[in-house]
C-alpha cells in the first residue's frame, strides 16, 4: 500500500534539491532566450568542439544552461536509483522513471532547437516541458515528505461546491498559458494572445483557490495551496504586466536590456511555480476530497 | 556531458547545412552588355528631419570587446552623414532588366568582425559570389544568416579560424547576419541576381555603371526606415540621376 512508505530524511531533501536546483535550471534557460544567447554556440553536445568553451558573451548563457542542465539529468538519474532503492510504491517509481525520461526528451529538443536554428515549435515545446518537469520535481519533493507519509486529512466533498473536476481547471488552464507566452516569446504569435489569456487563466486560478478557502479551508493542506497559489498568480500577473512594459520601452534596443530581462526571465520563473503550485494542488485535492455529500449549510461553517 | 552524449547517436547527421539547391536559373541566357551603349544611374539618398540618435554599445559583457574600442562603439542602425545623406542604404535595380544570367565576379565579398562590430554595416553581394567571413577578433563569434528565401545557417568562427566561405544561392534583398555572443553585432546582407546595386557610404550617394538602356525600377532598402522605389530612364551611352528622400 501507498502509505506503508516510511519517511527517508535524505531522499526528501535530496527532492528539495532537485526541484531548486531544476528552477535554477530554467532561470538559466529564459536567460538564455533573454539574452538572445540561444544560439552563440552553434554546435551541440559540444560547444565549440569543446566540452568547456571560453565563457564570454552569449556563450555563458547557452553552455552554462548546458552545464547546468546535465547537473539536473546527473541529479535525476540518483533520485531514480535512490527512489528504487528505497521507496516501495510502485506508481513512486513509475513517476522517476516519468522524470528520467522527462529531461531526457527536454536535453533532445534543446539540442535540436540549436540544430534547427530555434524553430518555434521546438523551442516552445522546449519552454513548456521545461516546466512540467518542474512541476514533477516539485510532486516528488511532496510525495517524499513526511506529511504526505503521514496519511491524508479527509474532507467530504460538499456536493453545491465540487472541487475534483474544477482542481484540474487551474493547472491545464495555466499550461495553456505558458505555451502561449513561450510561443510569443520565440516569436510565432503576438503578445496579444498571451495578454488575453492572462485574465481568464487569473479567473480560473481564482475560482478554485476561492472555493478551497470558501468551502474547504479546514484542510490544511488544501488550504496552504490555495494561499500559495493565490499569491504566486498576483506576483505572475504583476510580472507580466511590467515584464510587456519593458518589452514596449526597449523595442528599439539594439541589445536585450537589463531591466527587460530581469521581468522576464522572473516571469518564466514565477510561471514555473504558479504551474507547479496548481499541480501539488490539483493533486492534494485527490488525496484529500472524500465522497460526495450533501452538506448541510452549517457544516460549512466549521 | 552524459545526457548530451547518449543522443548524439541519434542526431549525428542532422544540422543546418544548407541543402544544394537545384539550379533553375541555367535555364536562362547570359547577360550580355554592349559597352557602347551602357551607360550610369546615380543619384543620393538623403535624410530630412531630427538625425536620430543611435545608442552607444554596451559591450561589457564580453571584455575582449570593449578592449578594442578606442571610443566606445555606436549603433548602426540609421547612420545620417554630415552633409544629410544616408550611409549604409542597399540600392539596386528592382525591374527593368532583360531576364538573363550574370555571372558573379570570381572575387569574394569580405564580411569582417574586428571590434566585435561587423564591418562593413551592409553587404551587397550577387548570387553565387563567395563570401568571405573574417574573424580579427581574439574571441569567438557565432555567425547566423538569418535569411528566409536562401536556407538559413549558423556557424562558429574561433579567433584565428581561416575565413569561413558561403555562397548565397538565390535573390534576397537584405536579411540580418547575426552573432549571439555578441547581440548587438548585426550586418545585413543583400544578395543580388545582377551586378547592379550599391550601398550608400559617408557622401550617401550610389552609382550603378555598365547599365544597358532602358526603364527601371530603382529601389532602396533601408534596415529601418523601410523601402523606396522610384524609375529611370536611361538612354544609350546616357546617365540617369534620381535621388531618394527618407526621414520624419
Ligand atoms: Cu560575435
Amino acid at each position: 500500500m501507498a502509505t506503508e512508505n516510511s519517511f527517508n530524511r535524505g531522499l526528501h531533501r535530496w527532492s528539495i534539491l532537485l526541484a531548486f536546483c531544476t528552477l535554477l535550471l530554467v532561470v538559466a534557460g529564459a536567460l538564455v532566450t533573454s539574452k538572445d544567447a540561444g544560439l552563440s554556440v552553434p554546435d551541440w553536445p559540444l560547444s565549440y568542439g569543446k566540452l568547456m568553451p571560453k565563457m564570454e558573451g552569449g556563450i555563458f548563457y547557452e553552455h552554462g544552461h548546458r552545464m547546468i542542465a546535465t547537473t539536473v539529468g546527473m541529479f535525476t538519474i540518483v533520485s531514480l536509483i535512490w527512489i528504487f532503492r528505497t521507496d516501495r510504491r510502485n506508481w513512486m517509481r513509475k513517476l522517476a522513471v516519468a522524470a528520467l525520461l522527462a529531461v531526457i526528451l527536454q536535453g533532445v529538443l534543446g539540442g535540436m532547437t540549436v540544430l534547427y536554428l530555434l524553430p518555434w515549435w521546438i523551442s516552445s515545446s522546449h519552454a513548456t516541458l521545461a516546466q512540467l518537469f518542474f512541476s514533477t520535481t516539485v510532486a516528488i519533493a511532496l510525495f517524499t515528505s513526511k506529511g504526505w507519509l503521514g496519511g491524508p486529512a479527509i474532507v467530504p466533498e460538499d456536493a453545491e461546491n465540487p472541487l475534483r473536476g474544477l482542481s484540474l481547471a487551474a493547472p491545464i488552464c495555466l499550461l495553456g498559458q505558458l505555451f502561449l507566452g513561450a510561443a510569443v516569446r520565440h516569436k510565432a504569435i503576438g503578445a496579444i494572445y498571451h495578454i488575453c489569456g492572462a485574465p481568464l487563466v487569473t479567473a480560473v486560478v481564482l475560482w478554485v483557490s476561492m472555493r478551497i478557502l470558501l468551502h474547504y479551508a479546514r484542510n490544511r493542506e488544501l488550504r496552504t495551496s490555495a494561499i500559495l497559489l493565490i499569491s504566486v498568480t498576483l506576483c505572475q500577473v504583476f510580472l507580466g504586466i511590467a515584464a510587456y512594459m519593458t518589452r514596449i520601452a526597449y523595442a528599439d534596443a539594439i541589445q536585450p536590456m537589463p531591466l527587460m530581462v530581469t521581468f522576464t526571465v522572473l516571469h518564466v520563473a514565477t510561471g514555473a511555480l504558479t504551474l507547479a503550485t496548481s499541480i501539488a494542488m490539483a493533486i492534494l485535492v485527490r488525496r484529500n476530497l472524500g465522497e460526495r455529500v450533501e452538506m448541510p449549510e452549517s457544516a460549512l461553517e466549521a | 556531458m552524459f545526457l548530451q552524449g547518449c543522443v548524439v547517436l541519434m542526431l549525428s547527421g542532422c544540422g543546418s547545412n544548407p541543402a544544394p539547391q537545384t539550379q533553375t536559373k541555367a535555364a536562362l541566357p547570359e547577360a550580355h552588355v554592349d559597352p557602347a551603349t551602357a551607360g550610369t544611374i546615380s543619384g543620393k539618398i538623403l535624410f530630412q528631419g531630427a538625425k536620430p540618435v543611435m545608442p552607444t554599445i554596451d559591450m561589457s559583457s564580453n571584455p575582449s570587446c570593449e578592449r578594442q574600442q578606442k571610443t566606445p562603439a555606436k549603433a548602426e542602425t540609421v547612420v545620417v552623414n554630415p552633409n544629410g545623406t544616408l550611409r549604409y542604404a542597399y540600392v539596386r535595380i528592382k525591374d527593368g532588366l532583360a531576364p538573363a544570367h550574370w555571372a558573379p565576379p570570381a572575387e569574394p565579398v569580405k564580411l569582417t568582425q574586428s571590434g566585435c562590430i561587423y564591418t562593413p554595416h551592409v553587404v551587397g553581394i550577387m548570387v553565387d559570389q563567395t563570401l568571405s567571413i573574417m574573424n580579427d577578433d581574439p574571441v569567438n563569434h557565432n555567425v547566423h544568416a538569418e535569411s528566409q528565401t536562401n536556407a538559413a545557417w549558423n556557424i562558429s568562427e574561433a579567433p584565428k579560424d581561416e575565413p569561413k566561405l558561403r555562397k548565397f544561392s538565390s535573390e534576397e534583398i537584405l536579411f540580418p547576419m547575426t552573432c549571439s555572443v555578441h547581440p548587438w553585432m548585426r550586418s545585413w546582407i543583400g544578395v543580388s541576381s545582377h551586378p547592379f546595386f550599391a550601398v550608400t557610404g559617408e557622401d550617401g550617394s550610389f552609382s550603378l555603371a555598365g547599365v544597358p538602356p532602358g526603364t527601371y525600377t530603382i529601389e532602396v532598402v533601408q534596415e529601418k526606415l523601410g523601402r523606396k522605389e522610384g524609375k529611370v530612364t536611361l538612354a544609350a551611352g546616357g546617365t540617369a540621376a534620381i535621388d531618394f528622400t527618407y526621414g520624419n
